[in-house]
């Protein structure tokens, strides 16, 4: 399914996959900034928070955004329109059914909701209609699932690391493979809107 | 085209790593009557992926090969199959809310029977014990411990846990409302802790799958934490439904931190008793 030539990103996708470590809430604040409804697409966001604690991310985002907001629970089906974190210390998959498992398998790259897990497992469910975007962070995990669903002819876009606040997991993205997109915050904003878009219609 | 992402049919056909994944499933059930088959994808393909390259082997359908021709084999796939991954007191305020909202319950009862279901190399069995003593309970509680892997059960049985875990499982200990010094529990050695085997005293160690299996004793508490997750929701209707089954009346159902029976059919057959504990009740 490799392709030369960049998937465009007016093509559909059913669902985006995000990936953020250190610097990510500020971030991803600035990527979801504004969107409401009618948004359908659903987006899937694992952002590293240590182990142990509750995560209170669904909570931030639901007070300012305009969309529903969940923590992912195991079996809980994708929903169209619906913003999902990963829970603090398990990791999160997608299904082919497009529900939701978790998993307390060991730590991968150190982090446990992993980034790597949920890209791989979302190329797996969605194939092409995937878009996979990795954001600022201090480690490398994200490239190999991002490479993933590069692999399975999904869109991949990374955050240009000149402007992310930790340019570690971007660079590494770059390293692992040829990303469709190398793009400063508000225009990877733009890029899911256009998304957003072709998947309405 | 306006199509519901939630209600789209699948979006590719089967990969061939997924064909052999199932391929190999259906192997291992028809040759050692272990039932994989309906285990979450995700993590099985990851697990088996995982077990290819420790064992050596170029793909699944090679592993299948050897599976089914040697025993020893599928013993150390069964290791990379189930997750032997778990730690004393953990999620503490699962613990706590055991010890407060469920333990002045139980001490009504003459005699108590509770089942840790998947209880892997026994953290939560010991956990438990440890907290029955310390609420008087220890004494009248019969605590069925059960797992698919005999190599875990084997562990489980011994009680001995790595030293490095203590200082974790310590921490959680306290933070599970812990009434005495942790170490009061344990025998240090070398590199191990031994448990008093006293708290184990009354704990019957049994092969148990909830894919296949059928319920066996009354039970007033049924504990069975991070195994749903690995089940797709017709096996975990099943196992559900054997905890039903196993459950008297008003009996408790405690489940991980991030599992839940809202997606399950089972939803409305349990009452909530500890929410965020995702502790249950069975419902009258």
């Amino acid at each position: 399914m490799n392709s030369n030539a960049p998937p465009s990103p007016g093509r559909r996708v059913e669902a985006v996959v995000v990936g953020a470590s250190a610097g990510g809430i500020e971030a991803l604040l600035v990527l979801l900034h504004g969107i409401a409804p009618p948004w359908r697409l659903p987006v899937v966001v694992v952002l590293h928070l240590p182990e142990g604690h509750q995560s209170h991310l669904a909570e931030i985002f639901a007070e300012r955004l305009h969309i529903p907001v969940h923590e992912a629970a195991d079996k809980m089906p994708l929903a169209p329109g619906s913003l999902y974190f990963a829970p603090p210390g398990y990791h999160l998959s997608i299904e082919r059914d497009r529900c939701f498992s978790l998993s307390c398998e060991p730590p991968v790259r150190f982090s446990r909701p992993s980034i790597d897990v949920l890209m791989a497992s979302a190329a797996d469910a969605c194939g092409p209609a995937l878009a996979g975007f990795l954001l600022t962070g201090a480690n490398d995990d994200g490239a190999e699932g991002l490479y993933r669903i590069h692999q399975a002819g999904g869109i991949t876009a990374v955050q240009d690391p000149k402007e992310a606040q930790i340019p570690t997991m971007p660079q590494a993205a770059i390293a692992r493979h040829s990303p469709d997109h190398v793009l400063a915050l508000r225009e990877l904003r733009a890029l899911l809107l256009q998304l957003e878009s072709a998947h309405a219609h | 085209m306006n199509r519901n992402s939630a209600s789209l049919p699948l979006a590719s056909p089967l990969s061939n790593t997924e064909i052999e994944l199932r391929l190999l499933m259906e192997a291992i059930y028809l040759r050692y009557s272990y039932d994989f088959r309906d285990y979450t994808v995700a993590s099985q393909k990851r697990r088996v992926l995982h077990a290819l390259a420790q064992l050596g082997l170029p793909s699944i359908s090679a592993l299948q090969e050897k599976v089914l021709r040697d025993p020893l084999l599928f013993g150390r796939l069964l290791e990379y199959l189930t997750i032997p991954v778990s730690e004393m007191f953990r999620d503490p305020t699962y613990f706590l809310a055991l010890r407060r909202h469920v333990v002045p319950i139980l001490q009504t009862y003459a005699s108590i029977k509770v089942w840790v279901a998947g209880c892997s190399t026994g953290e939560e069995v010991f956990s438990l014990a440890i907290l029955l003593r310390e609420e008087g309970l220890l004494s009248r509680t019969q605590i069925y411990a059960t797992d698919i892997n005999p190599a875990s059960l084997e562990k489980a049985r011994q009680g001995i846990f790595p030293i490095e875990s203590i200082r974790g499982y310590t921490a959680n200990y306290q933070r599970a409302g812990g009434r005495s010094s942790f170490s009061d529990y344990y025998t240090a050695a070398y590199d191990a802790a031994r448990f008093d085997p006293a708290l184990c005293a009354d704990v019957i160690f049994a092969d148990h799958s909830l894919a296949t299996d059928s319920v066996f004793a009354e039970t007033q508490l049924v504990s069975c934490r991070n195994v749903l997750i690995y089940f797709n929701r017709e096996l975990q209707d099943r196992a559900l439904g054997l905890f039903h089954e196993s459950l008297c009346h008003r009996g408790f159902l405690g489940l991980g931190a991030k599992e839940s029976i809202d997606f399950s059919s089972y939803s409305e057959r349990f009452d909530t008793h500890s929410q965020p504990e995702r502790i249950y009740r069975k419902a009258t």
